[in-house]
C-alpha cells in the first residue's frame, strides 16, 4: 500500500473540500482497501466519510425513501420499509457478499465499487480501466466472469453489484454535493458511463463530489423479485442476475421495471425490454420477445458465451414466476 | 532420571492392543480438542505471531513474466522509501521451487531463472508489512521473457515417464485390449480435473532468527518440521542441528506446507544478513502463484466387465503436469491398483512439463482425483450393465489384491455400501436420469466408494512421567488442525491410566523427539503409535516399581493397581520417568494391502433453469479402524467431504494460457465452498480394527473423505438432470447445453 494522507470529514461541506484535490473518500473500506494494498488504487489522500451524519433512511414526500450514503447494507436490507415496499432491493443486497462485508459496505460505496475482472487486479497485466491506453488482456484472456453488454474495445468489464442492479430497476436517483456547493440529483440511469475509449471513468461523478443520499420514487406496482445465479451458493459475483418488477393489470402486463447484473459493463437496463412487456399478455411469447430485445447486441468473448443463454433463460424464468405463468 | 527407548518394526501383525485392556476410557470417546480453548481465545501462537522487539518485515518480489531470465533488479526507488532496510536477493540460495514432503534435500534453488509467472526473486525488508509492501511494488525486474510451455492439451504428445515416487508411473498385467476385446461390457471415457489450490486457511509466513553461534530457529508454518528442518538446512549449507524449526500450531496445510516453501529461506537469508528476527508472511496471491498446486489431470479409463457385470479389465492412463525437472508426478491411479478386480490391469502415469507453478501433494494426492475417473467409469458401467451402482460395487469385491495377491488388512466395503444405502435411502433413487422434479429443481442421487492407501512414517515421541504425576508427551509432530494433540493426549492418558488434563503434549519443535509430521493421513497412527511404544515401555518402568509384571498391572485415575494394592504414580516415578517410543515401517506394508474404505452417498438438486446445482444430502459411512476420538475423527470426514465437494463443483485454478499465471489467484475467485454450499453432513463409522497397521489397530482417515466424494456428486448430477460430465469443476456452463429448453 502506498503511503497516503488521511483526513477525518466532520461535514459533508469539509469532506468535498478534502476530496476534491485527489481525495478518495472511504466508508466501509470493502473494496478500497483491497485495491490500495495491491496497489491498484493509489489514492495520495483518504477522507474518512464514515462519521458523517448520513446514515438515516427517511420518507420522502413523492412516496418514496431517501437513503443515507453511510446505511450499511445490512441495515438497508432489513429496514421493515425497504422490505415491506422494495423486497427486490432487500433481496439484491442479501444476494450480495457475506455477512461480514454487508455490516460495512455502504450504500453509496456499492454504487462506487470496482469490477472484479482479473486482470484489473494483477497490476502486471494489462487493463485500459487500471493503466489507461495500456491494453486489456481480459478480452483474449479467461473472460469468464466479464460482460457480454456495453463492453468496448477498450474493456470487457462487469460491474460487480447486486444492490446497483436494483437500485437501476426501481429508478433509484443519486443525490450529490460537488465542491461548489451545488446539489445534485442524477438518476442512475444518467449515473454510469459506458466504458468506450475511457473504461477508467465509471460514473459521471466529478473531482470531490460526494454522494450523500440514494433517493427511490415511489415502490412500483406489482410483483417484484431478485434472482441471482452464481457458481456457488453464497460468497459468490453474479454470473447473471434480474431484478424485475411486473405488474398485471386486465390479462396484460401493465407496467414492468427490469435490470441485469453480470451481463453489462454497468448495472443493465434497457428499455427495450419493457418494451416487449407492457400492454402484451403475459407468456412465452412476450418472455421471449424480451429476452430476444436484451441479448439483441450481446456479445461473448468466449469463455462467457454461456452468460447470454443463461440471461435468457433466468430472465423467462423470473418473468413467468412474477406473472405465474406456466411455460 | 531414567530412559528408555521402545523401538517397533512393522514387520508382521500386532495382535494385542494395550488399548483393549486399558482402563481409562479416553480412547474413541468424542472429546473436545483440549487445544480448543487456546485457538479460540487468541493463545494458541500460528508461526507469523510470534513477537520480537526489533522484527523487521519482509516481502517477497514476484516475477512479472512467465518464463526467462532475470536480468537485473533496479532497487534504488525501493530502497528510497520510508522505513525500507534493504532489497534481499541471494540468487543462488532463494529458493525457485518449495519442496515436496519428506524430502531431506533443498528443494530447486537458482532465481536468476523464471520458470512460472509470479515466481519469487528477492525479498524486501522494511520496519513495516506495508512498507516492504509498498517498496517490493517498487522494485523493476530487468528480464528477458521466453516463450514458455502453457499449453497443455498441446503438449500431451510430448509428455514423458517420470521416475517412481509414491507409485511406479507404469504398470500393465494380463493384457487390456484383449480383455475389452472379449468384455460383455466396455466404458472407455476420459475425464479430466483442473490444478487445484489447497487453499488453507492460514498463510505461509514464516519467522527467522539467529542466535550468536550460527543457529536458525524458524518459526514455520510446516507440516513436517524432522524433514523440513533437514531441507532448509540444506538449503543455507548448514548442519541440521543448527537449524531449529518451531511449527506448534498450524492453520490448515493439506499438503501445501509438507516442504519449506520461498518464504523461508528467504526470511532466513535476510536475517542472517541484517542480524535481526525477519518475518516473512505470503500473500493469498503469493501463496496460490507460489507455492504449490495439485497438478490437473487427463485421465483415460477403460473398464471392461463380464455378462455379470463381474470386472475383467482395468486400464487408467493418465497425463499429469509439472515444471521442468521436478520429479513429483500426482499417483493418479494409486487406488486403481487395488480397488477392484480384472485380471487385465493397466495404470500409467505420463508427466507433461508445464511452466506452471509446481505441482506436489494436496489432499489425497492421486485418490482424490484419480477417484473421480474410476468411480465415474463405474457409474457409468452400472448404467450399461443395467444395474445398481451399490451392486456393481459389491460384484467386484475382490478376495485379495488383484496385483500384488497379497490380503487385504482389513476391508469392509461393501459393508460400507450396504448400510449406507440402507440409512440414506438408495432404494428410493430412480434409475433413470431427469425423472425426479421439485419445481424448477431435478433431484437425483450418486454413490462411490472411498478408499485411502494407509501408510506408515517413522516417528518418534518421549514421554515423562513427572514427580508430580503428570506426563508430558513430546515430539516434533504437528497439529494442523487435525486433533493431534487430542488424540496423542488419549493415548498417552489411556496407556498411563491418568486423565486428559494430567496430560501435556508439546508439538512442533525440533528439540523434540523426529515425529512423522502430518500429510498423507499417517499421523494417528504413525506418531499414537510411537506415544504407544513409549508409554508401553513406562507401563514395563511403573510395574518395577510396584513389583509386578507389566501384565498384572492396571493404570486408572493416576493410581497403579497390582496384586490387590494401588499407590500413586507420584509416589513411583521418583524423580521422573521418561520413555522414547519409535515405530518404524516393514514388511508389514508390503504383506499385506492397506487401505482405509468408505461409501460416499450424495443427493444433489440442478435448477433446470440455470443448471446451478446445490448438494442437498449427504452420508459417509468409514471403515478405518480403531476410530481414536470419534469428534475429531467425524471433523476430518467431513471436512475432506466439503474438499471433494469444492473440487467437484467449484474449485479450479485457472492458467492463463499467454504466459502461465493464475489467473484467479484469490479467495474471491478461486471457489472453495462456503457454509451455504454444504448441507449437513453424516458420518457413519463402522466398528473395524487393523491388525497390520499398527498396534492402536487405526487407519489413516484424513483424506479418506474428500477420496470419491466428487465422484459420487457428479454420478448425482447425471442422475438428476441426465446430463453427464467428466471435467472438473462441474459449473453451471457446462449443464446448460444439455438440460431442457425453458
Amino acid at each position: 500500500m502506498k503511503s497516503f494522507a488521511f483526513a477525518q470529514a466532520d461535514t459533508p461541506e469539509t469532506a468535498v473540500a478534502e476530496g476534491v484535490a485527489a481525495g478518495r473518500f472511504i466508508a466501509g473500506g470493502t473494496n478500497l482497501i483491497d485495491l490500495m494494498k495491491l496497489q491498484v488504487e493509489t489514492p495520495a489522500k483518504l477522507v474518512d466519510i464514515s462519521r458523517l451524519d448520513l446514515s438515516d433512511i427517511e420518507e420522502s414526500e413523492d412516496g418514496g425513501l431517501l437513503i443515507g450514503a453511510l446505511v450499511p447494507n445490512s441495515d438497508l436490507a432489513a429496514d421493515p420499509r425497504v422490505r415491506e415496499r422494495y423486497p427486490v432491493l432487500s433481496r439484491a443486497l442479501l444476494a450480495g457478499a457475506s455477512g461480514q462485508l454487508r455490516n460495512k459496505a455502504t450504500t453509496g460505496g456499492n454504487l462506487l465499487q470496482r469490477t472484479r475482472c482479473y486482470y484489473f487486479y494483477d497490476v502486471d497485466a494489462r487493463c485500459n480501466k487500471r493503466v489507461p491506453g495500456s491494453g486489456c488482456d481480459g478480452r483474449e484472456g479467461f473472460n469468464r466472469i466479464l460482460a457480454v453488454l456495453g463492453t468496448s474495445e477498450a474493456c470487457i468489464a462487469t460491474h460487480p453489484s447486486d444492490m446497483a442492479v436494483a437500485m437501476r430497476a426501481l429508478d433509484a436517483v443519486v443525490v450529490t454535493l460537488g465542491h461548489d456547493g451545488d446539489r445534485r440529483r442524477i438518476p442512475l440511469s444518467d449515473f454510469y458511463r459506458l466504458p468506450g475509449d475511457t473504461p477508467h471513468l465509471e460514473t459521471v461523478l466529478r473531482p470531490g463530489e460526494l454522494i450523500t443520499h440514494v433517493a427511490l420514487p415511489a415502490p412500483p406496482a406489482g410483483r417484484s423479485t431478485y434472482r441471482k445465479v452464481r457458481d456457488r451458493a453464497s460468497y459468490a459475483f453474479a454470473l447473471v442476475s434480474v431484478a424485475a418488477t411486473v405488474a398485471i393489470e386486465d390479462g396484460r402486463i401493465s407496467a414492468a421495471q427490469l435490470a441485469f447484473g453480470g451481463l453489462g459493463s454497468q448495472p443493465w437496463r434497457d428499455p427495450a425490454v419493457e418494451a416487449a412487456l407492457v400492454g402484451h399478455a403475459p407468456g412465452d411469447a412476450a418472455f421471449n420477445a424480451a429476452a430476444d430485445a436484451l441479448l439483441a447486441e450481446a456479445k461473448g468473448f468466449g469463455h462467457n458465451d454461456f452468460k447470454i443463454p443463461l440471461a435468457r433463460r433466468t430472465l423467462i424464468a423470473v418473468l413467468r414466476e412474477l406473472t405465474e405463468t406456466e411455460a | 532420571m531414567s530412559e528408555d527407548t521402545n523401538t517397533l518394526t512393522m514387520d508382521k501383525p500386532v495382535e494385542q492392543s494395550l488399548l483393549d485392556t486399558s482402563v481409562q476410557e479416553l480412547i474413541g470417546k468424542p472429546l473436545d480438542r483440549i487445544d480448543g480453548p487456546a485457538k479460540v481465545a487468541g493463545r494458541a501462537t500460528y508461526a507469523a505471531e510470534y513477537g520480537f522487539d526489533n522484527l523487521a518485515y519482509g516481502f517477497l518480489v514476484r516475477a512479472p513474466f512467465g518464463f526467462g531470465d532475470v536480468d537485473g533488479l533496479d532497487t534504488e526507488a525501493a530502497l528510497a522509501l520510508p522505513d525500507v532496510i534493504d532489497v534481499v536477493s541471494d540468487v543462488e540460495t532463494f529458493l525457485r521451487n518449495s519442496q515436496q514432503g519428506g524430502e531431506t534435500k533443498a528443494p530447486t534453488q537458482g532465481v536468476s531463472r523464471v520458470d512460472y509467472f509470479g515466481q519469487p526473486l528477492a525479498l524486501v525488508v522494511a520496519e513495516s508489512y506495508e512498507a516492504a509492501r509498498d517498496a517490493a511494488a517498487a522494485v523493476r525486474v530487468r528480464h528477458s521473457a521466453g516463450v514458455g510451455e502453457w499449453d497443455f492439451d498441446g503438449r500431451l504428445d510430448e509428455a514423458t515417464t517420470p521416475p517412481p515416487s509414491q507409485i511406479k508411473p507404469k504398470t500393465e498385467q494380463g493384457d487390456v485390449e484383449q480383455g475389452l476385446t472379449d468384455a460383455a461390457f466396455t466404458i472407455d471415457a476420459t475425464y479430466a480435473t483442473p490444478s487445484q489450490n489447497s487453499a488453507a486457511m492460514e498463510l505461509h509466513g514464516s519467522i527467522a532468527t539467529w542466535d550468536a553461534e550460527g543457529k536458525l530457529t524458524l518459526y514455520g508454518a510446516l507440516q513436517m518440521p524432522a524433514s523440513d528442518r533437514l531441507q532448509l538446512a540444506d538449503a543455507l549449507g548448514l548442519k541440521a542441528d543448527q537449524v531449529r524449526i518451531v511449527a506448534k500450531y498450524v492453520g490448515g496445510g493439506f499438503g501445501s506446507k509438507l516442504g519449506i516453501a520461498p518464504e523461508s529461506v528467504a526470511a532466513a537469508v535476510a536475517s542472517k544478513k541484517l542480524g535481526r528476527p525477519v518475518k516473512v508472511v505470503m500473500t493469498r496471491h503469493q501463496v496460490f502463484e507460489a507455492t504449490v498446486r495439485r497438478s490437473n489431470t487427463r485421465q483415460r479409463v477403460r473398464l471392461g466387465a463380464d455378462a455379470n457385470g463381474r470386472l475383467t479389465t482395468v486400464s487408467h492412463e493418465n497425463h499429469v503436469s509439472n515444471l521442468p525437472d521436478e520429479d513429483y508426478f500426482e499417483p493418479v491411479g494409486v487406488s486403481t491398483h487395488f480397488l477392484y478386480p480384472g485380471e487385465n490391469r493397466r495404470v500409467t502415469h505420463e508427466q507433461v512439463v508445464m511452466n506452471w507453478t509446481l505441482a506436489g501433494s494436496m489432499r489425497a494426492p492421486g485418490e482424490a482425483v484419480g477417484m473421480f475417473a474410476i468411480e465415474g467409469a463405474m457409474d457409468e458401467l452400472a448404467e450399461q450393465i443395467g444395474i445398481d451402482p451399490v451392486e456393481l460395487r459389491l460384484r467386484n469385491e475382490p478376495e485379495q489384491d488383484p496385483e500384488k495377491k497379497v490380503p487385504y488388512s482389513s476391508r469392509h466395503l461393501s459393508q460400507c455400501l450396504r448400510e449406507g444405502a440402507e440409512r440414506f435411502g438408495w432404494s428410493e433413487r430412480s434409475a433413470t436420469p431427469a425423472t425426479r422434479r421439485e419445481g424448477e429443481w431435478f433431484v437425483g442421487m450418486g454413490v462411490a466408494t472411498a478408499t485411502r492407501t494407509n501408510m506408515l512414517q517413522k516417528s518418534s515421541a518421549r514421554i515423562t512421567l513427572t514427580p508430580s504425576g503428570t506426563a508430558l508427551v513430546e515430539t516434533d509432530m504437528t497439529d494442523i488442525g487435525t486433533g493431534t494433540y487430542t488424540i496423542l493426549a488419549q493415548i498417552a492418558g489411556e496407556l498411563l491410566g491418568l486423565p486428559l488434563d494430567k496430560v501435556e503434549v508439546r508439538l512442533g519443535d525440533t528439540d523434540a523427539p523426529p515425529g512423522a509430521g502430518s500429510g498423507g493421513s499417517w499421523g494417528a497412527g504413525s506418531s499414537g503409535t510411537s506415544v504407544y511404544l513409549a508409554a508401553e515401555q513406562l507401563r514395563t518402568q511403573l510395574a518395577k516399581a510396584m513389583d509386578c509384571d507389566a501384565e498384572e498391572l492396571t493404570l486408572k485415575d493416576g493410581q497403579a493397581i497390582a496384586r490387590n494394592h494401588s499407590r500413586p504414580l507420584s509416589e513411583l516415578v521418583g524423580t521422573g520417568m521418561s520413555a522414547v517410543g519409535t515405530v518404524r515401517p516393514g514388511k508389514a506394508e508390503k504383506q499385506s494391502n492397506q487401505a482405509s474404505y468408505g461409501a460416499h452417498f450424495c443427493e444433489v438438486r440442478v435448477n433446470a433453469t440455470t443448471g446451478e446445482v446445490r448438494v442437498s444430502r449427504w452420508l459417509s459411512t468409514v471403515a478405518a479402524g480403531r476410530i481414536l476420538n470419534e469428534k475429531t475423527a467425524r471433523s476430518q470426514v467431513i471436512g475432506g467431504v466439503t474438499f471433494g465437494i469444492g473440487a467437484a463443483l467449484t474449485e479450479e485454478l485457472v492458467h492463463d494460457p499467454r504466459d502461465g499465471r493464475i489467473v484467479n489467484n484469490d479467495l474471491a475467485e478461486y471457489h472453495v465452498p462456503v457454509n451455504a454450499d454444504i448441507p449437513p453432513l453424516e458420518v457413519v463409522f463402522l466398528p473395524e480394527r487393523d491388525h497390520w497397521a499398527n498396534p492402536l489397530h487405526a487407519k489413516g482417515l484424513g483424506e479418506l473423505g474428500i477420496s470419491g466424494a466428487g465422484a459420487a456428486v457428479a454420478a448425482a448430477i447425471y442422475n438428476a438432470c441426465g446430463v453427464r460430465v467428466r471435467d472438473f469443476p462441474i459449473t453451471l456452463d457446462k449443464l446448460l447445453p444439455g438440460l431442457p429448453p425453458v
